[in-house]
């Protein structure tokens, strides 16, 4: 058995088909994958991503500590609320996770890590922090709900506490209001506006309860994948990892590399990447066959390989098979997929499949 | 709780055999299976007179989470595969039993379908599963 959300009897009671993932028991969904992809484009879903770790860092050395930590740079963060996202970067320029932090005041950071990397994380960061004036607090009193969709924060913001409430619903893309016991992030992992709150464990199921009521579709891992792949969002662990970095992930533009003087960890192996022109590159694959295109598929070029399938899966917004794959540069836009020892015709297009309910390519 | 309908025979990899009475049978997969699929979005299957053995890996159901082999129950030449499915796969979901059967069979040796599980016998190895 896994470790259990605080709304896990909540998961149980909806019906919810309960998977192991990165060390908790969570829906994977709830009767119909597909149904919850759709609401959440075109209407509201709402997610349990308590699984996710916030660790808030504070003291008169986080912002130094976090400028040699990550890849990008929290200098970049001036007004209160603004969130970053970030690779933490080994020093042989792999990823060790990616996160996002968010700047809460001077020296007063929030980080939310991946569930099956939180405990390496937090043992990285420590052992990172040695002689630094900074205190790393695992927040596991916080639960975290994700509420996605056009239709999401106008079904929100009612439920959140007259603290934050204004302010949330005020909110630009990438900011956070910061209440008392709530925090709430207009951010998210599905290319739909929406909240990502982060509150007491104990006040997590009447928000549940709440939102399910006004609307918004409950919504599994499976569709949380599907809607991420549709956005073009990275997975850690599946398109990139302790041993490939962020220039052959599509992830280079989170890399702050002025000023030039900041040393952070990974910087001087990307250094030696970045400027190696046959590093390979990231793109997005349409299947124009028919097939669905999974991870570890070969891609072909002339039936020759020049790359792989990070993520795939079936683009339900698109109704076609989409993936992330990472190839050798310049192959141009035809290409073949081998899926099951037979070369399917793939195009290959931008990362970014679908932004706002609209798909963001023509076929 | 899925169906498991006493007039058919099963395997343990969860196809479902419908004996057509002709030396012909039809598979599809069942209740149980499709449940555990989730929503399916694309049918590969087998050309017709296409030869298979029993267990031989004749078609392939993707789900939004994976792809699944589907087993040949029995040996036999395949007689039509569902045209239905290459538009809606998820009539497997709606109707696992009936609109959404996969392929048909003509059975090298009709006398091999009473080795197959029955009713009974394919709902002991779900709720071994379970």
């Amino acid at each position: 058995m896994g470790l259990r959300t605080p709304l896990f009897a909540e998961h149980e009671r909806l019906g919810a088909r309960i998977v192991p993932f990165g060390g908790w028991d969570m829906p994977l969904h709830y009767g119909s994958q597909l149904e919850e992809h759709h609401a959440v484009r075109r209407h509201a879903g709402v997610f349990d991503v308590s699984h996710m770790q916030p660790v808030d860092l504070a003291g008169p050395g986080a912002r130094d500590f976090l400028r040699y930590l990550l890849a990008n740079d929290v200098a970049k963060l001036k007004v209160p609320g603004k969130a970053l996202y970030s690779c933490m970067l080994n020093d042989e320029g792999g990823v060790v996770d990616d996160l996002i932090v968010y700047y809460r005041g001077p020296n007063r950071y929030r980080i939310v890590v991946n569930a099956g990397t939180a405990d390496k994380d937090l043992d990285w960061m420590h052992a990172r922090a040695t002689g630094l004036d900074v205190q790393i607090d695992r927040r596991r009193d916080l639960a975290m709900i994700a509420v996605q969709g056009p239709q999401a924060v106008a079904l929100t913001a009612p439920l959140l506490p007259a603290d934050c409430r204004e302010a949330a619903a005020a909110l630009k893309p990438f900011f956070a209001a910061d209440g008392e016991r709530w925090f709430v992030g207009r951010t998210g992992y599905t290319g739909e506006d929406g909240f990502e709150v982060m509150l007491p464990a104990a006040e997590a199921p009447g928000l549940w309860q709440g939102l399910i009521a006004a609307g918004a579709q409950p919504c599994g891992l499976g569709a949380r994948d599907t809607l991420r792949l549709e956005a073009g969002m990275n997975l850690y662990g599946q398109d990139m990892d302790e041993g490939v970095g962020p220039l052959e992930s599509g992830l280079g533009w989170t890399i702050a590399w002025e000023p030039a003087d900041r040393a952070f960890v990974g910087r001087e192996a990307l250094a030696a990447v970045r400027d190696n022109p046959a590093h390979r590159v990231f793109v997005g694959l349409l299947l124009t066959g028919r097939g669905v295109l999974r991870g570890h598929q070969k891609v072909l070029v002339d039936g020759r390989e020049v790359g792989e399938i990070t993520s795939g899966g079936f683009a339900p917004t698109l109704e076609r098979s989409i993936a992330l794959a990472r190839v050798a540069p310049g192959i141009g836009a035809g290409c073949a997929v081998d899926i099951r020892g037979k070369p399917v015709a793939a195009q290959v297009v931008k990362t970014t499949f679908v932004r706002n309910g609209k798909p963001m390519l023509d076929f | 709780m899925s169906a498991v309908p006493a007039d058919l025979r099963y395997t343990a990899s969860h196809e479902w055999v419908m004996d057509n009475g002709d030396g012909t049978v039809t598979v599809g997969i069942t209740d149980h299976a499709q449940e555990a699929l989730g929503d399916i979005v694309f049918v590969e299957t087998p050309e017709a007179g296409t030869e298979v053995e029993a267990g031989d890996a004749c078609a392939v159901v993707e789900s939004v989470k994976a792809a699944s082999d589907i087993y040949a129950p029995l040996s036999g030449e395949v007689v039509e595969a569902n045209p239905v499915l290459a538009d809606t796969p998820e009539a497997i979901n709606e109707d696992a039993y009936g609109k959404g059967w996969i392929f048909s069979l003509r059975l090298a040796d009709p006398g091999a379908l009473s080795g197959l599980l029955d009713a009974a016998g394919y709902q002991a190895v779900v709720d071994a599963e379970a």
